[in-house]
């Protein structure tokens, strides 16, 4: 499937994994399968359900080059709360993907709470996706994201 | 659209004032909508997808049409705003408008091709529907006396404000497992049914005389009943905002998202009970960063700013005139004012026999030309489904109960039997499985009757047409709920519910009553609460005194 990053489709370079045997390069698998991944000589990634609690994933964190989330219907918003967390509590530097049920209305809340990449439908037009991103520029709460990151109550007596 | 100098908004009137970036901040909102319907109909959006973004904005989809439900920023709205609803009723709608018990107002008969321009309408008054719907943070409210009654220890507005802002499009927070309604008070004295919402806050002072927060969680009405429960004593004004993110993300994290009946806060909290869910709200006030999300106190005196008192006149303590029907008036309808010589007047929505909460555009527009006279121009909207005009000189009452009388909207009646709250039911509402409004309108009838020839005094009936509770049925002092029964309209009655201090969920009296039923057994009830009452007592402290018995004798004794 196509991946979205900052408005923009872009090559993958990973592959997930969810069982059978593991191929050469990054890999993106499930939690289960971490510790037989890790070891190997090569990007690593995880991908976990939006009922996992973060925290388990601290180990593995300063390993992982990707943690991916999922909003398995749209209306979902557990996934928003992993990635602050991944990024506020955890630190963590690494790309946040996003995948699953993502509607373009979603990509400017993920992208402030630390997402770097959607997994979008095939034949999806990046250009949908810049413009629900830039719609709504003003944002009143603290982000994780560069943009913006002080909330505008406190901008405005900055 | 109307001309400038009808939208002139008044100097005195209290309302937040929207900046530049405010502004912008609705234009954009308002074209994402307008794409958001486009994609919608090009297809590009499946319903599935569309529904929670339309709601967002306000937008439901009832019987008969639309519904677009405005958000009235914890009830506090200036006379320009009011007549922007007057036009918005009588140019996109049949005319009227519907106060709500969230202190917004509905229009029922809403096109979903007049959406964008009606919210470009609403824009032009600084006002909007964001978050009135949906799986979000709602439309705080608060007490419809802020800053102007004697036993407020801090203005709720500026605190309801600063959530205003904060819950806005928030990046975490606007795909919930479901609702979420926050309610901020200033005085001991609950008005506002404080511990039937998901989070209730109550603004105190330390000895030192700084502001903090008694927080209680967990409350909310629906298929399963439930009183909020204390959470924090006194949070310190700075960690406002990290207490109610920590809260958000706990409740984000691990609320139910599969059954919508179990999906709300309430359920969390009683399944981990109130240690267990408070242990995890700690946990994350642990991990979370002070900086970013510190209320600074140059933040609230900016905000206070906006609600600064109106500059009140030295006005002399008076004799009011001895009108009987004025007088009643007065006794019912108004409350006492810190300010010397000022009061706060309520206008009933309630007329004898009418609809709760209805009010005419006709009916707007007097009330924003009384309200430009007597009240720096300034109204409040009350979870009573009444409007508020909060300071009123009391050598004025007079002049502006005759203006209400003319406009049909002097019902002397506030928290009486007749003052009931009612939702919209089955003549409009989708969820509905009864009818609310002429159940409510039979009642009314019955209790003005008997409130004439017995003085029943404080009283609360509430209605709600389904059991997702919109009209408070459980603590009302008579609550009632439409069900369906065979196919069949069928009413149950619960007694001695109550909101505010002495919050308490209503019982079950009995077997349910059919729709041509129900009214008399509102009026047996009653007549048994004057057989039994002492001097003076309410209905509910009877019933609490004596229990359901006689209640029950008298409705269900084979004759």
């Amino acid at each position: 499937m196509p991946l979205l990053e900052d408005g923009r489709l872009v090559a993958d370079h990973w592959a997930s994994v969810a069982d059978g045997p593991l191929p050469e390069g990054a890999v993106i698998v499930p939690p289960a399968r971490l510790a037989e991944a890790a070891p190997r000589n090569a990007p690593l990634g995880v991908s976990i359900g939006n009922d996992v609690q973060v925290d388990t994933l601290a180990p593995w964190l300063p390993r992982l080059a990707l943690v991916q989330v999922t909003l398995p219907k749209s209306k979902d918003g557990r996934a928003f709360s992993q990635i602050r967390a991944l990024r506020e509590y955890h630190g963590f530097r690494g790309e946040i993907r996003v995948a699953g049920h993502v509607i373009p209305d979603h990509y400017a809340m993920l992208l402030r709470c630390g997402a770097s990449t959607v997994v979008v439908p095939e034949g999806s037009d990046p250009a949908v996706w810049r413009a629900a991103r830039r719609v709504v520029s003003i944002a009143y709460q603290h982000a994780q994201s560069a943009e913006q990151p002080l909330a505008l109550l406190r901008r405005r007596v900055a | 659209m109307p001309e400038a100098p009808f939208l002139r908004v008044p100097e005195h009137a209290r309302t937040y004032r929207y900046d530049a970036v405010d502004r912008e901040f609705l234009a954009q909102r308002i074209a994402e909508f307008r794409g958001q319907v486009r994609r919608r109909l090009a297809g590009e959006l499946t319903e599935d997808e569309f529904k929670p973004l339309r709601l967002m904005n306000g937008l439901y989809l009832q019987l008969h049409a639309y519904m677009l439900r405005v958000a009235i920023p914890y009830g506090v709205l200036n006379s320009a705003q009011l007549r922007q609803l007057a036009y918005i009723a009588r140019r996109w709608d049949r005319g009227w408008g519907h106060f709500t018990t969230r202190q917004n107002i509905q229009f029922n008969w809403t096109r979903l091709v007049d959406v964008p321009e009606m919210l470009e309408a609403l824009a032009a008054v600084d006002m909007h529907a964001i978050q009135t719907s949906g799986n979000c943070i709602r439309n705080t409210t608060t007490d419809e006396f802020a800053g102007a009654s004697p036993d407020e220890v801090a203005d709720p507005r500026v605190y309801a404000e600063i959530l205003r802002q904060w819950s806005s499009l928030h990046p975490e927070f606007t795909w919930l497992p479901r609702k979420f309604k926050i309610a901020v008070r200033g005085a001991e004295d609950d008005r506002i049914a404080s511990r039937t919402h998901d989070v209730a806050v109550q603004l105190k002072r330390d000895p030192a005389g700084a502001v903090g927060f008694t927080i209680h969680v967990g409350g909310g009405m629906g298929r399963t009943p439930i009183l909020g429960v204390p959470l924090f004593d006194f949070v310190p004004e700075a960690e406002f905002l990290r207490v109610m993110e920590a809260i958000l993300r706990v409740y984000n994290a691990l609320g139910q998202r599969e059954n919508i009946y179990r999906a709300r806060i309430k359920i969390l909290v009683r399944d981990l009970g109130r240690d267990g869910f408070l242990a995890l709200v700690q946990d994350e006030l642990a991990r979370m960063p002070v900086e970013p999300y510190r209320l600074a106190p140059e933040v609230v005196q900016a905000i206070r700013a906006h609600f600064a008192p109106p500059p009140f006149a030295a006005a002399e303590a008076v004799a009011l005139p001895a009108d009987p029907a004025f007088a009643a008036w007065v006794r019912h309808n108004t409350r006492p004012h810190r300010q010397p010589g000022y009061a706060s007047a309520v206008i009933s929505l309630k007329p004898v026999g009418g609809i709760p909460g209805d009010a005419t555009a006709e009916q707007m527009e007097a009330l924003a030309e009384l309200a430009d006279r007597h009240g720096f121009g300034e109204l409040r909207v009350s979870h009573t489904q009444n409007l508020v005009l909060p300071h009123v000189r009391r050598d004025e009452l007079h002049a502006l109960w005759q203006g209400l009388r003319a406009a049909g909207l002097a019902t002397a009646n506030f928290g009486q039997g007749t003052d009931i709250i009612a939702c919209p039911g089955l003549d409009y509402c989708a969820l509905a499985n009864a009818r609310s409004i002429p159940i409510s309108q039979q009642i009314s009838e019955r209790v003005d009757a008997l409130d004439r020839a017995h003085a029943l005094g404080e009283l609360q009936i509430k209605i709600s047409g389904c059991i997702n509770a919109c009209g408070h049925h459980h603590v009302g002092h008579i609550g009632i709920l439409g069900v369906d029964k065979h196919g069949a309209e069928a009413y149950q009655i619960t007694l001695g519910g109550a909101p505010g201090n002495d919050a308490a969920i209503g019982e079950l009296i009995g077997p349910s009553f059919g729709y041509d039923a129900v009214a008399g057994a509102v009026e047996t009830i009653l007549r048994t609460h004057i057989a039994h009452r002492q001097p003076g007592e309410r209905f509910l402290d009877t019933y609490r005194r004596i229990g359901q018995a006689p209640f029950k004798e008298a409705l269900y004794a084979v004759a």
